[in-house]
């Protein structure tokens, strides 16, 4: 119960998006057609699903005070916390072009449905945003799992809403500098109102 | 993105020639990273709601955009181009890990209010946006100004939109209650402190940015 609690707060309540803007500039730049939008906020939420408890594991049994105690008793004093920015980033570089070259063998036509979103995610912040507020929250493994699978869906129902609503956009008369940026901006202003009726919400 | 390049100089030029002048005023206004080429949204959102974490996070930005762009031009002939992205990373990380602990060691309570944000720069896209578009092709003194013009541009924005978010949303100028000091009763407004102010401010200071330099995009 807890974790589906956690599940649907991460989807609606903490939105990547809508509370923390994280992966803004692919989200604002990729939203223009319903369907490219949903392959990349898939590809998010594959991305996000594995490295978010894969880094939860390099964080509890390598990075953490004493966490190499496990090894020997002699690394018992190690702290190798200040390393987890480099190796967050590494692990998710690693681990989409992973991806990228597994899915090119073994499934060609996802490949050509997501193929070009996939390097673009390496430097999408909500990937290594997932990773750091599981580093700030004292997660366990089951609920970091779940915090990451959930926060992928929030980013993907996210880029679609905008996709949907920036489509309609295109016949409908825009003040000149207002078209592009700016409108899209005040959007996702007023989307993030609408989300904040989910605010408190849990079962 | 702009994809400028420098051709390389017939004789040696100064330091500060018209061209290097441009590469650090250019990014103030007409090349801004946020407003006009759309890079590093995220931050400039979040951490905004004052002015104080908002200028920490300007000189952080700065600090890792200048030096990643000088190594990189440094290295920028020995970096296979098949795994340039990783290799940019890992430079880049490595600045802003110090830019990290500095801050945890020197100004341990504005860490805090920044949280993930310090280590969010690495993915921020204007330092790998300049990396890609300017550090790649450029030697290392312009790829420098290049740096601290965009972090320079950066901070224009976030500093506006600090001020404004903090003037309304708390009535207070750094800290300072400006409302209390010039006697008016002052509430605060909600709005402008959540994500959602936030969005509609940069919505309308595009606006209004786009409205004075003629700038069109195609809807």
């Amino acid at each position: 119960m807890e974790l589906v609690n956690l599940g649907i707060r991460s989807i609606f309540v903490d939105n990547m998006i809508f509370a923390y803007f994280l992966g803004m500039c692919s989200y604002l730049a990729v939203s223009k057609k319903v369907s490219t939008a949903f392959g990349l906020g898939v590809a998010v939420i594959f991305v996000l699903g594995f490295t978010v408890p894969l880094n939860w594991l390099i964080q509890t049994y390598f990075l953490n005070e004493g966490a190499m105690a496990w090894i020997s008793a002699d690394l018992a004093t190690v702290d190798l916390s200040f390393l987890s920015f480099i190796i967050f980033i590494s692990v998710i570089a690693a681990f989409v072009q992973l991806t990228e070259m597994a899915v090119e063998k073994f499934s060609p036509s996802l490949y050509n449905a997501l193929g070009i979103f996939l390097p673009l995610i390496a430097v999408n912040c909500s990937i290594l945003g997932g990773a750091l507020f599981m580093l700030q929250r004292p997660y366990n493994f089951a609920e970091a799992t779940v915090f990451g699978f959930s926060s992928g869906i929030g980013w993907l129902l996210a880029i679609v809403a905008l996709a949907a609503i920036r489509e309609k956009l295109k016949y409908s008369q825009v003040p000149g500098p207002l078209r592009g940026l700016g409108i899209t901006f005040i959007l996702v202003g007023l989307m993030s109102f609408g989300f904040l009726s989910f605010m408190g919400f849990s079962i | 993105m702009s994809t400028e390049t420098i051709q390389a100089p017939v004789k040696r030029e100064s330091l500060f020639s018209k061209k290097n002048r441009k590469l650090l005023s250019d990014p103030l206004d007409s090349n801004n990273p946020v407003s006009v080429q759309v890079l590093g949204i995220c931050s400039a959102l979040a951490v905004t709601v004052q002015m104080e974490p908002a200028f920490f996070m300007c000189l952080g930005l700065t600090f890792v955009t200048s030096f990643s762009n000088l190594f990189i031009s440094i290295l920028r002939n020995g970096i296979p181009s098949r795994i340039r992205i990783i290799v940019q990373l890992a430079v880049v990380s490595l600045f802003v890990i110090l830019v990290d602990e500095l801050l945890k060691a020197y100004a341990f309570d504005i860490s805090q209010k920044l949280s993930v944000f310090v280590g969010l720069i690495i993915t921020n896209c204007i330092v790998m946006g300049r990396l890609e578009a300017f550090a790649m092709a450029n030697k290392p003194w312009p790829s420098f100004l290049d740096g601290i013009g965009n972090g320079i541009g950066y901070s224009a924005i976030l500093m506006t939109m600090a001020f404004i978010r903090e003037l309304l949303g708390s009535g207070s100028i750094w800290g300072f209650k400006v409302m209390e000091a010039v006697n008016i009763s002052y509430l605060g407004n909600g709005v402008m402190m959540m994500p959602a102010g936030a969005c509609i401010l940069i919505g309308i200071l595009i606006w209004a940015q786009r409205a004075r330099n003629g700038y069109r995009e195609e809807a």
